[in-house]
């Protein structure tokens, strides 16, 4: 993986494509009404916010495959200024631009 | 995506085509390792099960219509299409001029939210490299994410779960091909089954 485009590359893109649409659809593919199996339905009430959180926690707390060891990262305060701003006022885009407004003054001006 | 190793045209293909900013976040990482097909895909339907969710309460709104438009419209609605659509219309319309009404609305939607993806994304892709990593403009992706994160995370139980979750990747984060991911999933849904049958039901209803 150098710039160059490949085959198989693709092909996991057009899977990706696949499985994202099967994912959004997956109720309404089918005429007849169904449900899924009791168990299913009580783990969907968990596993959606659980993957996010699994994908995202990482991605604040960690540097280079490791836990950071400083609270002087600007991404911690960066992601707590979003997610307050978003129990407070419950809109993504305020999270975001809220959580840059914190995260971009620190990281480029400290260096955190 | 240029900068992890992918050429361009794949991270056209990849804008146009997957729809879906989460999934591609964590999808990249494996592609770009070269991890099994399979551990990619069953990696990317982990991170978009709350879209199955979102079909199972977008159904009523759109079974009057044929099977290829739903596909359609199931390609389009993300996130953002979702939560602003059922906040317009909370009650599935019951005439045909609502069901109309519904649909435009929604594919207009839809078409503004996909517009400016591929628009900003091509604008991403171009400009990439103009733009110091240093800077750290991708942490806007990671907001954007834990903002979904906080409107699934409606309930005390989901919060709980959500909390643990991301313990659980931190934690799990030596494991081969994402699979920290898997492992977060399984113990916040186990942990959400265990505290169910032992908190206030209340803590099971949005607050």
């Amino acid at each position: 993986m150098n710039g160059q485009t490949d085959w198989w590359t693709l092909a996991v893109i057009a899977g990706l494509a696949g499985v994202t649409v099967l994912t959004r659809c997956f109720f309404f593919i089918l005429d007849r009404p169904w449900s899924l199996p009791g168990w299913a339905e009580r783990g969907l009430h968990y596993a959606p916010v659980a993957a996010l959180a699994g994908v995202v926690a990482p991605e604040v707390v960690m540097q280079s495959g490791h836990l950071i060891a400083t609270w002087q990262d600007a991404r911690l305060f960066g992601a707590a200024a979003g997610a307050l701003l978003y129990f407070w006022r419950r809109s993504v885009l305020l999270t975001i631009l809220a959580g840059m407004g914190v995260y971009l003054p620190l990281h480029l001006s400290l260096g955190w | 995506m240029v900068k992890s190793g992918m050429s361009v045209v794949e991270a056209l293909a990849m804008t146009f085509l997957v729809y879906a900013g989460s999934a591609q976040l964590a999808a990249i990482p494996l592609i770009v390792a070269g991890a099994p097909v399979w551990v990619i895909l069953a990696t990317a339907f982990c991170v978009n099960l709350r879209f199955v969710v979102f079909s199972l309460h977008m159904r009523p709104y759109l079974m009057h219509l044929p099977r290829a438009r739903r596909i359609g419209y199931g390609f389009m609605v993300a996130d953002l299409s979702y939560a602003v659509f059922t906040r317009r219309f909370p009650k599935v319309g019951a005439t045909p001029a609502e069901h109309a009404e519904q649909e435009s609305y929604l594919s207009g939607n839809c078409f503004c939210s996909w517009s400016s993806w591929c628009g900003c994304s091509v604008a991403g892709i171009a400009l990439g490299n103009l733009i110091p990593a240093a800077w750290g403009l991708g942490f806007a992706g990671v907001l954007c994410l834990l903002g979904i994160l906080c409107s699934l995370a409606n309930t005390p139980l989901r919060l709980v779960a959500a909390l643990l979750a991301g313990a659980a990747a931190v934690a799990a984060y030596a494991l081969p091909l994402k699979l920290n991911v898997v492992a977060a999933i399984a113990i916040a849904v186990l942990a959400g089954f265990w505290l169910e049958q032992r908190v206030p039901p209340s803590w099971r209803r949005p607050a």
